[in-house]
């Protein structure tokens, strides 16, 4: 009975939420702007329209263009079965989940960005190129902030991880690492500074670029899949910064919420970065998740 | 025992047969049958002998002073035949159609020999039981390669890159006897046997342990003596490159782990620099492999970043070892040996498919090629198997031995074993992390430019799907590649035993990462399941829709053409960029000048310091030799002068003694 809850939790939370909080994003932009804003669930208005819509295909392309958008949803949605989402351990947890997490990440960045090249177009190559620039060092950045929670914890399963976080609170070195992971966050999810959303001109954009060709089912599949890498990745942070709303799916999910609206006023505060400058940024998150690292095992030491 | 000397029987007696055989014609389709059957048979005395876990000594008699020659077969012998016999199969399969449309049938013939023979000889390096046998094996195997890298010998290149191969295979050899020499005046014997039983220990170790590292580092193409690799493949058939860099460089891996027995319980410092040349391969091979153009060269860098991976897992198992922790030294190890074994299948089938574009397209650059997946849909979608398995993606291969090294790793930074050495393992994640992560920017191009997109050359634009023996080798290499993705925890039980014993642990060590491969099963089912409903959802809302077909969405520019398809070079560029001021770049250029301006040009090439600073320190240790060169004249008369004087020499020196 109990798992039946839970696991209705984590599909409310993992399937339903996502177009939300991409709406919260926009709504809280527009408020900052002096704007009235779309409505809140613009999102799944948009998604039931592309899904209504019949797809247009280049002569370019060929199947891979097609499960590009698919294999990446699918590959999102395996990644956040592994995150506890609500109640208790997540529903496929286990020892080392954590970089079948990080790969699954990968996988729908592999087939996003074959599916971009797929096209033949040069633009659609340039975001496939930026995207493979922004993943090789956001990986880094990643995977430094999950062994800070290894050496933290002593556990090798997200669940374990945020289950044995609460013990921890107070840690300087888990909010270095909050903050390492809060920046991958926006570069992963193609957010300003990293990635303008908005942007008018192709030439700066990343994510949606690689997109630029893809239409009906396909692109809902596209902007769906985006809106739960923002979710999944979302409640890792929120996990990280306040453990013990893992366990609880409300908390958790107005967790998710302040994380959309600090998204949202981020990008009204701030303008987006010069490509040569996301080097930087990336370097330097994956430097300050190196530095929560070395907090973490000298403070260990100290014990 | 029986089923390996049949193995080794058909190939020797293929060998033989391939070279002879009328019409020469047929020589291709003999080997592919005769060493097929001989692989397919040693793939079984592998399995059998991993099964029963047998640890056997065969003495054989030798007249010649040193006495006998050993050969024997236990669980690490057991699981690399498995690994070679497996590739080799694989490569004469594949040989078969290559070499069909050869028009010199001749050395088609003579290579198809060689392939077998090499085949052999690398089984044989995994059963040697002594010094002697060892390096006998060890020749034959360079020998047999030398050939089938000359195999175009016409090609001054390829003649200059065998060279090189010689040069650096001679070093490696040079380096493995002063190991095997130390050893052997330690252990006042020469078979391996010997040398465990008296292993050196403390400075001596060390010591020993560097040389084995180099000498072995050579062959497996660790940064930075990994230069003849990017020679050597290209220069290459494509069948022997899947072979050479499917098993043939693990034969280093192979010698390093069963040297580790000779080095007492290799101290945790051997460890630690493992970890740190694994680590530097890793990284520098991608960024190399990220930079080349030429596809086979892109596959030779990602070799020198897998063994880099590999080496990693052996040091993330030796720093277990030395700080008694059975989970990470089996979980180093163990994902070490899979992904020795992954490595040979997905490298196989990628070299593979780069022979079929070569051949499909006369050309091996990445700018000239572009949309042949539609004129060679199979070669392609295997090619695409190979990529994601490559990348170290779930839900294939590559990812269950690097997720083990990633295990063994994580496990290290467990409080609970109270940090000391195995900590520093830890260090290995970051590295796996940048490397995956440029993997996967190299392994998207490498598979997009080349198949995706419009063809960027009329050569790309006639290419053709190649042979069925060909595409039967990859299919058979991806099937292979795909069950152990989906069921890590059967492959599992094939490096279980050799793992275990390299970690000195008992089976209680192995139970953690099983259980948790058994999960990636589980997680692998969730995620095919979920994109086939998501496929299944595609295809029931697209029912009766009419789907319109269109050009590309340029934008608003109404007449793409393939010219403006973002390159290799142009594509690789943001991921590399911060990793240039490690590399060496050479840009030669002529810029836009003028209001009118003529034909303007950009040329950048990568290239590799770390060969570079080798190959200069080769050359300058050479130098001094160059003077003896006045010697050597040509008049028959002057060296019957060089004899009378050395006689005269030896002469004074025995009367005066």
């Amino acid at each position: 009975m109990r798992t039946a809850v839970a696991c209705t939790w984590a599909a409310l939370l993992l399937l339903a939420l996502p177009p939300l909080l991409l709406g919260i994003v926009v709504r809280v932009k527009a408020i900052a702007a002096g704007r009235a804003g779309a409505p809140l669930l613009q999102g799944y208005r948009d998604l039931a329209r592309l899904l209504r819509k019949t797809p247009v295909y280049s002569g370019t392309t060929t199947w891979v263009f097609r499960a590009g958008p698919i294999v990446a949803l699918a590959a999102t949605a395996a990644a956040g079965c592994l995150l506890p989402l609500g109640a208790g351990a997540a529903l496929l947890a286990f020892e080392g989940d954590l970089v079948l997490f990080a790969y699954l990440l990968g996988l729908g960045r592999f087939a996003m960005m074959s599916a971009a090249l797929d096209t033949g177009s040069s633009f659609e190559g340039m975001g496939a190129s930026r995207e493979a620039a922004i993943g090789s060092l956001g990986e880094v950045a990643v995977f430094l902030v999950l062994v800070t929670l290894v050496v933290a914890t002593g556990e090798l399963s997200l669940s374990a991880i945020f289950a044995g976080l609460d013990a921890g609170g107070g840690n300087p070195a888990l909010w270095l690492a909050a903050a390492a992971l809060a920046a991958v966050l926006l570069a992963e999810n193609a957010r300003i500074p990293i990635d303008d959303p908005t942007t008018h001109l192709e030439l700066t954009m990343v994510h949606e670029v690689m997109a630029l060709d893809h239409s009906g089912p396909d692109l809902a599949f596209v902007e769906y899949g985006a809106a739960m890498k923002l979710a999944v990745t979302s409640a890792l942070l929120v996990g990280l910064v306040w453990p013990a709303a893992a366990r609880q799916p409300i908390a958790l999910a107005g967790g998710m919420i302040a994380v959309a609206v600090a998204i949202g006023l981020v990008e009204s505060a701030m303008a987006r970065l010069r490509l040569p400058r996301v080097k930087q940024y990336l370097i330097g998150s994956a430097a300050l998740a190196g530095v929560a690292l070395a907090a973490e095992l000298v403070l260990r030491g100290a014990a | 025992m029986t089923i390996l000397v049949g193995a080794f029987l058909l190939l020797a007696v293929g060998a033989c047969a391939t070279a002879v055989v009328r019409p020469v014609r047929a020589a291709p389709a003999l080997a592919a049958i005769a060493g097929g059957l001989g692989c397919a048979l040693g793939v079984v005395a592998g399995v059998a002998a991993l099964a029963r876990g047998a640890h056997e000594i065969w003495t054989v008699a030798w007249s010649a002073p040193i006495g006998s020659l050993a050969f024997g077969i236990d669980p690490l012998s057991a699981f690399f035949l498995v690994c070679v016999f497996a590739v080799g199969g694989l490569s004469l399969l594949y040989a078969a159609g290559y070499f069909a449309g050869e028009p010199d049938a001749r050395s088609a013939a003579r290579a198809a020999a060689w392939l077998q023979l090499l085949v052999a000889a690398m089984a044989g390096v995994v059963i040697a039981r002594d010094a002697i046998s060892f390096l006998v094996a060890w020749e034959a195997m360079f020998l047999a390669s030398y050939f089938l890298v000359t195999f175009d010998d016409r090609d001054e290149r390829v003649r200059s890159a065998g060279f090189v191969y010689l040069v650096a295979s001679h070093a490696s050899v040079v380096l493995l006897l002063v190991f095997f020499g130390t050893l052997a005046r330690h252990a006042d014997g020469l078979a391996f046997a010997e040398f465990a039983a008296a292993p050196l220990a403390g400075r001596p170790a060390m010591a020993a342990f560097a040389v084995a590292l180099a000498g072995f580092g050579i062959k497996a193409g660790l940064w930075p003596l990994h230069g003849w690799l990017p020679e050597a493949h290209p220069a290459a058939p494509s069948p022997v490159s899947a072979l050479m860099s499917g098993a043939m460089i693990k034969m280093g891996v192979y010698g390093l782990l069963r040297s580790l027995a000779f080095v007492d319980a290799a101290p945790a410092a051997c460890g630690m620099a493992l970890l740190a040349v694994g680590g530097v391969s890793a990284i520098a091979g991608i960024a190399l492999a990220l930079a080349e153009t030429d596809v086979k060269r892109v596959l030779a860098y990602s070799s020198v970043e897998n063994v880099g991976i590999v080496a990693l897992g052996i040091a993330v198992g030796m720093l277990g070892r030395a700080a008694h922790a059975p989970a990470v030294a089996v979980a180093g190890f163990a994902g070490a040996l899979l992904h020795v074994l992954n490595h040979g299948l997905f490298k196989g089938l990628l070299f593979q498919a780069a022979g079929a574009v070569a051949h499909a397209t006369g050309t091996r650059d990445l700018n000239a090629l572009g949309g042949l997946l539609r004129r060679m849909p199979a070669t392609g979608a295997l090619c695409l198997v190979g990529a994601v398995a490559i990348s170290a993606l779930p839900p294939l291969n590559g990812f269950a031995s690097e997720w083990l090294i990633y295990f063994g790793a994580l496990s290290a930074g467990r409080p609970a074993l109270g940090g000391g050495h195995a900590a520093v393992a830890i260090a290995a994640v970051p590295v796996l992390a940048l490397a995956g992560g440029l993997a996967v920017a190299c392994f998207v191009r490498l598979f997009g430019v080349a198949f995706l997109g419009e063809p960027r050359s009329p050569e790309a634009a006639r290419a053709h799907e190649c042979r069925p023996p060909m595409i039967a080798a990859m299919a058979l290499a991806a099937v292979a590649c795909a069950a152990i993705g989906v069921a890590p925890g059967l492959a599992l039980r094939i490096v279980a035993a050799p793992a275990l014993e390299l970690a000195g642990s008992d089976a209680t060590g192995l139970a953690p990462a099983a259980a948790s491969l058994a999960a990636v099963s589980r997680v692998v089912a969730w995620l095919v399941a979920a994109a086939a409903l998501l496929f299944a959802g595609r295809a029931l809302l697209l029912r009766r829709r009419a789907v319109a077909r269109a050009v590309t969405w340029d934008c608003g520019y109404a007449a793409p053409t393939p010219r403006m398809q973002y390159t290799a070079t142009s594509f690789a560029e943001p991921a590399l960029e911060p990793f240039l001021p490690l590399l060496s770049v050479r840009v030669r250029r002529r810029p836009v000048t003028g209001i009118f301006p003529e034909r303007a040009e950009l040329d950048a090439a990568v290239t590799d310091p770390g060969a570079a600073a080798i190959a200069r320190a080769a050359r300058a240790l050479t130098a001094p030799f160059e003077r003896l060169r006045a010697l050597q004249r040509g008049p028959v008369q002057l060296y019957l002068l060089y004899v009378l004087l050395t006689l005269i020499a030896l002469l004074v020196w025995q009367v005066r003694a």
